[in-house]
Parts: C-alpha cells; sequence; structure tokens
C-alpha cells in the first residue's frame, strides 16, 4: 500500500512538472491540478491553452467498420469536421471492428499511448471501457459517443454527445405519414398499421419509435404501430426477417432503428413480390437498396458534434460533460425524399422543421400521446445508473421532472435519450 | 550398379528423418520464419505498395512499442499458454480435446457470476479464491464428461468434446441474458466496475502480473508433472500406442478420466484468468476461439511448456501487430489476417522438413558415383 502511494505521488509529481515546463519545476508533488493552466491538455482545469489544430491527435473506435450506415456516418463525420477545422485526415487514427469487449478498452488505451490528445467511440456498449481507460489517462479526453454516464460518473475526462435524433425520426415519420394518408384515400390501404425494425429496447430506441409514430400521427392520427427488437444493433439477416415478420403482420411501412440494409431490402422485395409497402431507413439513403420502396431515412450529422467537440480542444475550453443539439444546428436531416413519396411531402416536411426549430412543435407534446388512455402530466427521470442484475447504484444521478410546459424534454439533462414511456398505440412484439 | 534403375526414379523423393540434431532442427525453423517475412513482405508490396519494413516495424511496435501495449500482448500470450499447457496431456496421451473453448468458458460463467453476486459480500482475496476453486470444478466437470464416455463405452472424443463447446456457448448465451445490463444489450458490461470486487489485485503496479504468475506457476508445474512423475510416464506410453499401455497394465479408462479432469480444470481456470484478471464481463466471445489456438501452442510445441511460451508470444505478437498495423496503414483487418496466415503458415510447415527431408534425384545420383 505504502509502495503503491509512493507511486502515486511521484507519478503526481511526473505530471505536474511535465505540466508546468521549466517554470514551475520546483512544483511540490500531488500538486497535479494547479498545474492546469499551462497544460495543453485540457483537465477539468477549465480553460487551457488549446492545441494548434497541426498537433491534435484524434483517435476513433468503431464498432463496425465503412460497410455499416452507422458508422460510415461516423467516420464521414469525423473527417469533415476534421477538414473543416483544418486538421489534416493523417491525424486521424482508427480501429474499426472493436466489439464492446476488453477490445475497446485495449484500443482506448494504445490510442492514447500513441499520443491521441481526444478519443471518441461510436458506440453505447464502448462506454464503460472508455470510463476505465479514461481513469487510466486523465490527460487525455474520452468521448463516447451515445453514452449516458458522463454527467454522473465523476470522471472529469470522460464526455457524451448525441444529436437529437429524435427530430430527424418526427420527421422521417411525418414522410410515412403524408404516403399512409394517401395510400388511405386511394383505398389502397385501410388499416394504418406501422411496423418498426428496433436493436434493443433501450430508451433510445424507445424514444425514436415513439417520435417516428408521432411523426405519422401528425398526418394519420389513428395510426398505430408494432416493434420487433433484433437485439443487435447490425444484423442484416435479423433486420430482414424482422421486417419480413412485421409485414407479414399487416405492416404497410417499416421503419428501423437498426444499423443496416436489412429491412429497407426486405420491403423492397416483397414490394417486387406484389405488396404495397415501404420503407423508412436510418443512418444512410436507401435509395440504392429499395429504389421504390425507400421513402426517407432518418440520418445524424455528427460532424457537427464532433466539430463543436474538436473546437473545445483547439481553443482549450472545457468540453461540456453532454452535449446534444439537434436541426437547428444542423446536426440531424433526413434523406433525399424517394420517387414514392406522396405528394406534398416536401411542404409537410419544410413545415415539421420549420416548427422543431422555432420551438413552436414539441415533438413529445403531452397532448398528442397517451399513456393508458391518460395523458402524462408528471414524469420523473433518474439519470443514477444502475447495476440490473444486483440493483446496486454504480453512479448516483439526479432526480428530474421531465414534463416540462406540456412537453416531454428529451436529452436536456443529459445529452443520451432516456424517453422510456410506453405510449398507447405502439405494441413491443418481443420486449426483453 | 544402380545406374539402370535411377532412370525411373522421380526426381524428389521424400525420406523421413531418423533424428535431427537440435541446432538444425531449430535452423529450419528460423528459415521458416524469414521466409515468411519475405513472402508477407511480397503480398504487403503487391497489394498495398508499402514498404514491408515499414510494416514489420509497425508490427513491433503495435504489440511491444510501449510499456502498455507490451503488458496487453503478455497478457493475451499468458492466457494462450494457460489453455496450451491445459491442452498438452490430453493431447499427449492421444486424446483429442477440441472441448477447451467450452472448459474456458463455464470457467468463466462461474466467475462471472460468483463476482457478480458475492462482489458486496467477500472481501477480494477471499472472492478469488472462491472463483478460482469454482472455475476449476467446472472445467474438470466439463473435460470428465467426454473422458467418462470415453473411457465406458468407447464414444469418438473430437466429437464429444466437439459438441460440449456448444452445451457450454449456450449456456453462456443464457446466462448473459441472465445478468445483462444495462437490461435489453445482450451484454454483461464490466461487472463490478466501481468496487472492482473479485479483479485481480495489481502487483508491482500492473494489472495483469498475477496472470503471469499463475500461469507460469501451472506451465513449470505441467512439465514437472509430463517429465518426472509416474502419471506423466502413463501419458506418454498411452499416446504412443494404447495397446502397449494395456499389456504394461496401465488402466486406460482411468488415465483417460484423471487427464481429462486435469486438462479440464486447467482451461476452467483459464475462463478464469481471463475474466477476473482480463475482461471483467462474460460474453460468448470469451474464449475467442483461443481453445483451438491453442491447440496450435500444444503440438508445435511437442507438449514442451516451455517451448509453448515462445510459440504463445509469437502468436499473441502476430495477433497484435496485425491489428496495429491494420489501423496505422489503413489496411483493413483482413490484410493482416492474411500476413499471419502466411507466416503461420511457414512455420508449421516447417515442421514437414524437420520429420521429412527432400532427396534430389541427382544429388543422390552423385552421392552413388
Amino acid at each position: 500500500m505504502k509502495k503503491l502511494f509512493a507511486l502515486l505521488l511521484s507519478l503526481a509529481m511526473v505530471f505536474a512538472m511535465a505540466a508546468c515546463g521549466d517554470t514551475a519545476s520546483n512544483n511540490e508533488g500531488g500538486g497535479n491540478s494547479n498545474a492546469g493552466n499551462a497544460d495543453t491538455g485540457g483537465e477539468e482545469g477549465g480553460d487551457t491553452a488549446g492545441i494548434a489544430a497541426g498537433d491534435l491527435q484524434i483517435g476513433l473506435i468503431c464498432i463496425h467498420d465503412e460497410n455499416s450506415g452507422y458508422d460510415l456516418a461516423h467516420i464521414d463525420g469525423l473527417r469533415a469536421a476534421c477538414s473543416e477545422l483544418g486538421i489534416d485526415e493523417s491525424q486521424i487514427t482508427m480501429r474499426i471492428n472493436i466489439p464492446e469487449t476488453e477490445e475497446c478498452y485495449d484500443a482506448a488505451i494504445q490510442l492514447a499511448d500513441a499520443g491521441c490528445d481526444i478519443i471518441f467511440s461510436d458506440s453505447y456498449g464502448h462506454q464503460s471501457y472508455m470510463a476505465l481507460a479514461a481513469q487510466d489517462y486523465p490527460e487525455v479526453t474520452f468521448v463516447a459517443c451515445t453514452g449516458d454516464q458522463a454527467g454522473v460518473a465523476g470522471i472529469p475526462n470522460l464526455k457524451n454527445i448525441f444529436p437529437y435524433t429524435y427530430e430527424s425520426r418526427y420527421v422521417s415519420g411525418v414522410v410515412a405519414g403524408v404516403k399512409l394518408k394517401e395510400m388511405m384515400d386511394n383505398g389502397e390501404v385501410t388499416d394504418p398499421h406501422i411496423g418498426y425494425v428496433g436493436a434493443y429496447p433501450y430508451a433510445e430506441v424507445v424514444c425514436g419509435y415513439t417520435a417516428f409514430l408521432l411523426g405519422i400521427q401528425s398526418q394519420v392520427p389513428e395510426a398505430y404501430m408494432d416493434v420487433q427488437y433484433t437485439n443487435s444493433w447490425y444484423d442484416l439477416t435479423a433486420e430482414g426477417e424482422a421486417a419480413n415478420a412485421l409485414m407479414a403482420r399487416g405492416c404497410v411501412i417499416i421503419g428501423q432503428h437498426a444499423d443496416s440494409t436489412g429491412a429497407p431490402s426486405a420491403v423492397q422485395a416483397a414490394r417486387d413480390a406484389g405488396s404495397n409497402v415501404y420503407s423508412v431507413g436510418y443512418n444512410i439513403d436507401m435509395l440504392s437498396v429499395a429504389p421504390e420502396a425507400a421513402l426517407t431515412s432518418a440520418q445524424n450529422n455528427w460532424s457537427v458534434l464532433y466539430k463543436a467537440t474538436l473546437q473545445h480542444m483547439l481553443d482549450g475550453t472545457e468540453i461540456p460533460a453532454d452535449y446534444a443539439v439537434g436541426h437547428s444546428e444542423g446536426a440531424v436531416m433526413i434523406s433525399e425524399l424517394g420517387e414514392s413519396c406522396a405528394e406534398g411531402t416536401q411542404e409537410a416536411v419544410d413545415a415539421a422543421w420549420a416548427g422543431i426549430d422555432d420551438g413552436s412543435l414539441k415533438v413529445f407534446d403531452t397532448s398528442k400521446f397517451t399513456v393508458d388512455g391518460a395523458a402524462v402530466d408528471s414524469y420523473t427521470i433518474n439519470t443514477s445508473i444502475i447495476d440490473f442484475t444486483t440493483g446496486n447504484t454504480i453512479y448516483e444521478g439526479q432526480e428530474y421532472e421531465a414534463i416540462v410546459d406540456g412537453a416531454f424534454q428529451e436529452s436536456v439533462f443529459r445529452a443520451a435519450p432516456y424517453f422510456d414511456i410506453r405510449i398507447d398505440g405502439i405494441t413491443e412484439l418481443n420486449p426483453s | 550398379m544402380s545406374t539402370p534403375s535411377t532412370q525411373h526414379e522421380p526426381a524428389v523423393r521424400l525420406v523421413k528423418r531418423d533424428t535431427i540434431p537440435t541446432w538444425k532442427a531449430w535452423g529450419i525453423r528460423l528459415l521458416a520464419v524469414v521466409l515468411a517475412l519475405l513472402l508477407s513482405g511480397l503480398f504487403i508490396f503487391a497489394v498495398t505498395k508499402l514498404n514491408p519494413v515499414a510494416v514489420y516495424q509497425g508490427m513491433i511496435q503495435g504489440a511491444f512499442g510501449s510499456k502498455r501495449n507490451t503488458w496487453v500482448t503478455i497478457r493475451d500470450a499468458m492466457m494462450l499458454l494457460c489453455v496450451g499447457v491445459g491442452l498438452a496431456p490430453a493431447f499427449k496421451m492421444r486424446f483429442w480435446n477440441i472441448g477447451a473453448e467450452g472448459q474456458i468458458l463455464v470457467g468463466g460463467i462461474l466467475t462471472a457470476g460468483l463476482m457478480i453476486h458475492l462482489g458486496y459480500t467477500l472481501p477480494t482475496p477471499a472472492l478469488l479464491c472462491v472463483m478460482a476453486l469454482a472455475s476449476i470444478a467446472a472445467g474438470a466437470v466439463w473435460g470428465l464428461i467426454p473422458a467418462i464416455f470415453k473411457a465406458r463405452w468407447g464414444t469418438n472424443e473430437t466429437l464429444f468434446t466437439l459438441m460440449m463447446n456448444y452445451v457450454a456457448i449456450q449456456l453462456t448465451s443464457y446466462c448473459v441474458a441472465l445478468w445483462e445490463n444495462p437490461a435489453g444489450s445482450n451484454t454483461v458490461g464490466i461487472i463490478n466496475m466501481q468496487t472492482r470486487a473479485g479483479w485481480f489485485p495489481k502487483i508491482l503496479g500492473q494489472d495483469y502480473m498475477l496472470n503471469v504468475i499463475l500461469v507460469m506457476i501451472l506451465t513449470v508445474g505441467m512439465f514437472l508433472y509430463l517429465k518426472y512423475t509416474k502419471q506423466g510416464y502413463e501419458i506418454a506410453v498411452v499416446g504412443e500406442s494404447a495397446n502397449t499401455a494395456r499389456y504394461a497394465g496401465i488402466k486406460l479408462s482411468r488415465v483417460y478420466i484423471r487427464t481429462m479432469a486435469i486438462s479440464g480444470a486447467i482451461c476452467g481456470l483459464a475462463g478464469f484468468i481471463s475474466v477476473a484478471g482480463a475482461g471483467h464481463t462474460i460474453s460468448v466471445d470469451t474464449a475467442g476461439g483461443r481453445g483451438f489456438t491453442a491447440i496450435i501452442v500444444a503440438w508445435l510445441a511437442k507438449f514442451n511448456t516451455f517451448v509453448m511460451i515462445l510459440i504463445a508470444f509469437l502468436l499473441a505478437f502476430l495477433e497484435k501487430g496485425a491489428i496495429e498495423i491494420a489501423s496505422r496503414f489503413n489496411l483493413n483487418n483482413d490484410a493482416s489476417d492474411i500476413i499471419s496466415g502466411i507466416i503461420l503458415f511457414c512455420i508449421i510447415g516447417s515442421e514437414f522438413f524437420i520429420n521429412y527431408k527432400l532427396v534430389f534425384h541427382r544429388r543422390k545420383e552423385a552421392a552413388d558415383k
């Protein structure tokens, strides 16, 4: 124990010396935190000198490779952010196909070792390994994209970023709703039954499909939806099968929160075989795999979030633990409308975006949904992180009242979605 | 007088070598490594136009470039070595234990389960002992089942142990669903991340020092066991010829059962080391194919556990190096797998030239005259 303490002390001393340079070489050991002003690492010490664009080394850990639309969006987003900030692509080191296991920890510490100043990981399950690495390398910033623990973990160099994906899902729902309305008006469809291929029963997914259905209901109020989970972020076969199962139940439009082209391909195949069905994708434009079936895709523009985060590194300003922005900042969008979209779609989309941007349209307006037949006027969310097996609290968070001014405040108290209300009209076919 | 007959002799003949001096055997192996480096260098240049020397430097840096990288390589080599040491006695008696993967997993499952449920009640040293014993028992049971069936009813152990892997994988999936965190994620996450209860303690400031100590004890122990004990001798005799062993009065069924219990127990302990000493989680990938890779380790080393250290390090080095060059040169993982494949192919292929020699027609003629 004594040895360990001595080691820690000497380590702290080394950090302090390295940080203070020659002016403070007689600094006492353990004075790590007061070295913040001269440090280029950007610790919790607040504003520091920043790092020149030519010197910033960036690491990116991806769960899959470019073949996954989700990962491609991250890779392209980071590259775009760098090119806007004058950071050369050679300053990015990527680790692809890193599973949500200790391999993520290994990758993170190796990137830190290799001199990265900031390391991003793109998948939710990477987060706890990033947190471990963050404790080992306090001078490096670790950003777990889509993570939910940075605000409560008490690890100053762990950060989370997340776009307001629910906005783009709502608007993609509007696109689907206009189409559904046209189909019903033509008499092609009598039952407004929607299907949704979800990855996991997380709040992130629940929030997304609820927004999607609310978007549809803004056009066809009686629309209802079935959700089939695949329990994987990326599984071409399972997503295709889930879409087929939903179509067999009578769903006419299939949305998705999963990262492959499995569902749109299955919908296109069903369309080719004579079914009158359409698909709304995620991440990437699905027109290449489903030219007639695809209406649009909800998309994240990660470059906006990457750019803002990297800008803090360049300026030497403190990166917020949670960072989330939406369409008004350009962080979310929908892809080009497919040729199958109904007339008037573009006008409805423009109106929805305008409403979202100026705040007149609230996606989770409590007057627009019910639970067990009643409106929700109060909902408490707790940002604590709980161990589900033992019930122990891992990180103590805070409680917040989520319903403010007649709308659920999503991604406000922390970046990651926490909307986990199961509203009327949505049926989970295989809840956990 | 042999001139007429040589006319129809093939240009090259294979002759089994009786013995080969050690230095010559290692010379051949060294040549194989050089050849492998040249071949993969050619491949690298042909496909990527990169300088092969820079790529090799990248591999070395990936595996040993920093203290962290070195320790990660050591950790993975130790895991592989541990499983290889476990497989050695089974393979030495020609009992094809393809089931190390499953034996690792059942050891890992028990370790993870105890870690989750006793993490807040038992102090870590006691918890570590409980987990170690439980994983040893679980692995031993997983090894015993096919051994008993083989001893009693003469079942095929290759298929049996292989099938036991799938049972263990399904059990693991079940437990992952049981312990998943957060709910619905299909992963267990890092167990006891805050308290670090049941994690290997740091020794001399190193996270993976205890892994090294445990595996080294096993390595030395197994070497002594195989070389100097009566049981080790019995294993060797059974491996050479089951009939000879029977004739010599060795009870085959007892040797099978005893040896497989030991083999399974060590693989189970490998599961414990993997969960408590490295990953701190459990998933179907916890064994990660090491149960199969370790067969190469055991065979290439001819069951000499000290040689296994070298082979385990070589394989771990190749893996880490491959990952490094994949990210450094923007090659994808498949390209680096090809390089690993070429190197392994040459090294395993060199064993052929250690056992056989090529006799060229002309040379033989010249020798005759």
